[in-house]
């Protein structure tokens, strides 16, 4: 990785003079702003699976996060912009993702790590696992694998670095939608899906009366 | 080839009608009424000395109409399990519950209640544990179908000749999600359950004295997304003043459904899932896995495969105790340092996992019968240095750097203790039971593979409190080099067979029960399989060291203060896929 040099900034071209290189910039401020925001994503402390082992070990010596910026894990998630997400998220454990999420400042970024947050992984069938995070937040970067080996998360980062340098300030800190919290009934419900629920059940009531009926007929 | 079971007390005769012995082809042990759980159960503890209740499980034997506990009791001073079962209807299934005689069966007994739906008599606080209260149904019942159901087991059609489809597709919802009929989201009542939890516990701890003095004890609840719990797990604690005088630990937040999943799966199916129970140790996850299968079905994998097990499940357990070591120092608010020194090592030993098996963490290593891949020939150098120079040396290192530390002595020094008593009766396995003064390793006990031929030392260390609990994984670490370099010296030539019989994709597993325990890094870690000799296990359940050893994690905290809750939940080193599995 390049270390973020004077020069990546100077991208608009103007002519600066020989004797004034080492200390004059030309840069747009949209550029500058980026350049900041882009090499010091602080990550929510926050592991969830096995995967998150593995979001450890990159934070270890040998892959060491702070060549990006990143090492500063924040354990608050008003303190944090990347919330990554490291591992299977279940039902049991859905409201809170979603209330961390609405808890983050903007702006914020979610990356899905390894095949379950992503989809569901190998436990996808599982009667408590819900089926990729993307079903209940934003997700801006999806790492293959299980788990991702730490190069493939460094990977993933660095994508996120690319698209945050794509950004214009202006918009990112426009406010999204709050999401309301998924709630642990007899299953995991949306409280935005309440209508089609009340429908669907009631008409498995009805079909289930019908058969019984039948039953009772013949 | 069944289990051993103990011949000696003839537990029939001394029981007559209500105990016989259970005579289905490949089981072993007995039945017992469910009448006469408690005395037998009582007369087990103290006339034959069976004072470890290791596991309790259900089985669902759908098509008899049975619901079947099975128990497996030890003696503390080794040997084989006694298994005894009792059966009750399936319509309505009611058994007393051991936790007034093995108060380890606690949690087992929740569990068994929150996925079959066994209900446990006099049981203290029968709660749903993995699940959530309000959840539909018991999942683990045969008839329970997921809202993915695809069919009874695998490999599913759609997967394999087609058409290909997404479930979301076929769910109403699109999503992972199911209904009962009837059922009305306006009217449910979302707070209820956390609220019945706090009563429950300030109900649990109130004294009258302090209703007169107008003083109040305080709920605190730390987790689930804390930075010192190891993932996502939650405690309650009740604090009178800054001590600790009642704690409950709340968990299930990370049920991936290991059990029901492995029913659908094939047999050889489960091995990778095997990976993703503590997924810090996989090797002898997969060990204690392919042991129990093995059971079954009768192999005995050659010497070159075994030996390499042995010395994969010790890398394992170094790997193992360096990180929780690490970890520990961690919840000290050392923080991050030590655990890069652990971390370092750890990535030299994960170079040799990947060489061998292609993969860091996930290894999915061993096969019925022995192991996928021999060691290539310089992962294997890299592993000789690595035994016989590095990890002693950097062991050492840590141990000098550590143990006579000033600063942690005074914060684990008698602090959570657990007496020995209180460690047998609770079913701790593992450094937290050796910690408290009971030398017990399965490795001894009752030795698996090869461990009979090694020349170690069961580590034991007599306090109990936190600071042994450090000690010990330092003095564990030390025992699995030593195995280590007799293994390495021991093996076979290179080129020898590592399985026995052609590699397959389908096995056949006759029918029966069998019983496979290893001594994981966490802790005695148990597979219970039924077969009935079909392509997919009938019933398999992992007994987890880390989530048993919970249940002594209350006894261990009460009077301490509650700053030191998180060092105590440090030391007992859970991982969190496997506590919830
Ligand atoms: S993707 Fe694999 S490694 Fe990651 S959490 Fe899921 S099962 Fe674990």
């Amino acid at each position: 990785m390049k270390r973020p040099s004077r020069d990546e900034l100077q991208k608009p071209g103007y002519e600066i003079p020989d004797e004034l290189k080492g200390s004059v910039v030309v840069t747009t401020l949209n550029r500058l702003y980026n350049w900041g925001r882009r090499n010091s994503v602080w990550p929510m402390m926050f592991g969830l699976a096995c995967c998150a082992i593995e979001m450890i070990a990159t934070a270890a010596s040998r892959y060491d996060l702070a060549r990006f910026g990143m090492e500063v894990m924040r354990p608050s998630p008003r303190q944090s912009d990347v919330m990554i997400v490291s591992g299977t998220v279940t039902k049991r454990m859905a409201p809170l993702i979603v209330r961390l999420y609405n808890q983050m400042p903007m702006p914020k970024y979610v990356i899905a790590m390894g095949a379950c947050a992503s989809g569901g992984g190998p436990f996808k069938e599982g009667y408590n696992v819900v089926s990729g995070v993307d079903k209940l937040i934003p997700v801006d970067v999806y790492i293959p694998g299980c788990p991702p080996t730490p190069e493939a998360l460094l990977f993933g980062l660095m994508k996120l670095q690319q698209k945050i340098e794509r950004q214009s300030f202006k918009e990112v800190y426009t406010k999204p939608d709050y999401i309301p919290e998924p709630v642990l009934g007899p299953d995991l419900m949306d409280p935005r899906d309440y209508p089609k629920i009340r429908e669907y059940t009631q008409k498995k009531l009805q079909e289930l009366q019908q058969q019984a009926a039948q039953a009772a007929q013949g | 080839m069944a289990q051993p079971t103990v011949a000696a007390p003839d537990l029939a005769a001394r029981f007559p009608e209500m105990v016989t012995p259970d005579t289905r082809k490949g089981y072993s042990g007995y039945i017992v009424k469910a009448e006469a759980l408690l005395d037998f159960a009582k007369a087990l503890k103290e006339e034959f000395g069976y004072d470890y209740l290791s596991s309790v499980t259900g089985v669902d034997y759908l098509p008899q109409g049975l619901m079947e506990v099975v128990y497996h009791a030890y003696k503390i001073t080794g040997g084989p399990p006694l298994v005894f079962k009792v059966q009750v209807p399936r319509d309505n299934p009611v058994v007393p519950s051991v936790t007034s005689i093995w108060p380890g069966a606690n949690f087992q007994e929740r569990e068994a209640w929150d996925l079959l739906g066994i209900r446990f008599e006099g049981h203290p606080n029968l709660k749903r544990i993995l699940l959530w209260e309000g959840f539909w149904g018991h999942p683990l019942r045969k008839d329970w179908r997921e809202p993915y159901y695809e069919g009874e087991h695998k490999p599913f059609k759609s997967r394999t000749a087609g058409p290909h489809f997404w479930h979301e597709d076929h769910n109403p919802f699109g999503k992972n999600v199911d209904y009962p009929p009837g059922f009305d989201p306006y009217t449910w009542e979302p707070e209820t359950a956390d609220q019945i939890l706090y009563e429950s516990v300030i109900q649990r701890t109130r004294k009258p004295e302090q209703e007169e003095l107008h003083s109040e004890q305080v709920v605190v609840n730390l987790g689930p997304q804390h930075p010192s719990t190891h993932g996502v797990f939650r405690m309650i604690a009740t604090l009178d003043g800054e001590t600790v005088v009642a704690l409950e630990p709340v968990m299930g937040y990370l049920h991936r459904n290991h059990e029901k999943i492995g029913e659908r799966n094939t047999w050889i199916m489960n091995i990778p899932y095997t990976d993703r129970l503590d997924y810090i140790t996989a090797m002898s996850n997969n060990f204690g896995y392919v042991l129990a299968v093995e059971k079954l079905m009768g192999l005995e994998p050659p010497e070159r495969a075994q030996y390499l097990r042995v010395i994969m499940a010790e890398l394992t357990r170094i790997v193992n105790h360096l990180w929780a070591i690490g970890f520990l120092l961690n919840d000290l608010g050392a923080f991050f340092t030590p655990a890069l020194y652990a971390i370092e090592e750890r990535e030299l030993i994960l170079d040799v996992f990947e060489a061998a098996s292609g993969s860091r963490m996930m290894n999915n290593y061993m096969r019925f019968g022995g192991v996928v891949r021999d060691i290539p020939e310089d992962a294997w150098d890299m592993l000789v240095k690595l035994v016989h120079d590095r990890l002693p040396r950097k062991i050492d290192e840590l141990d000098r750097f550590l143990t006579h530390n000033e600063l942690i002595k005074s914060r684990t020094q008698g602090v959570g203790v657990l007496t020995p008593e209180q460690a047998i009766a609770l079913s701790t396995s593992g450094p937290v039971l050796r910690a408290s003064g009971v030398p017990y390793d399965v490795r001894r006990a009752e030795p698996y593979g090869i461990y009979d031929r090694f020349d170690f030392d069961v580590a034991v260390r007599y306090h109990g409190d936190v600071y042994d609990r450090y000690l010990i994984r330092l003095d564990e670490a030390r025992q699995s080099l030593r195995i280590l370099q007799q293994a390495v010296r021991d093996i076979p030539e290179r080129g020898a067979p590592i399985l026995a019989g052609k590699p397959q994709y389908q096995v056949r597993v006759p029918a029966g029960e069998a019983y496979g325990r290893v001594e994981g890094p966490k802790g005695e870690l148990g597979f219970y399989v039924v077969s009935t000799g079909k392509a997919n296990p009938w019933r398999y359940h992992v007994r987890a060291p880390s989530f048993i050893n919970l249940t002594a994690l209350e006894a261990m905290s009460i009077g301490n203060k509650v700053a030191d809750l998180v060092v105590i939940l440090g030391s007992i080193d859970i991982v969190l896929g496997e506590v919830d599995r």
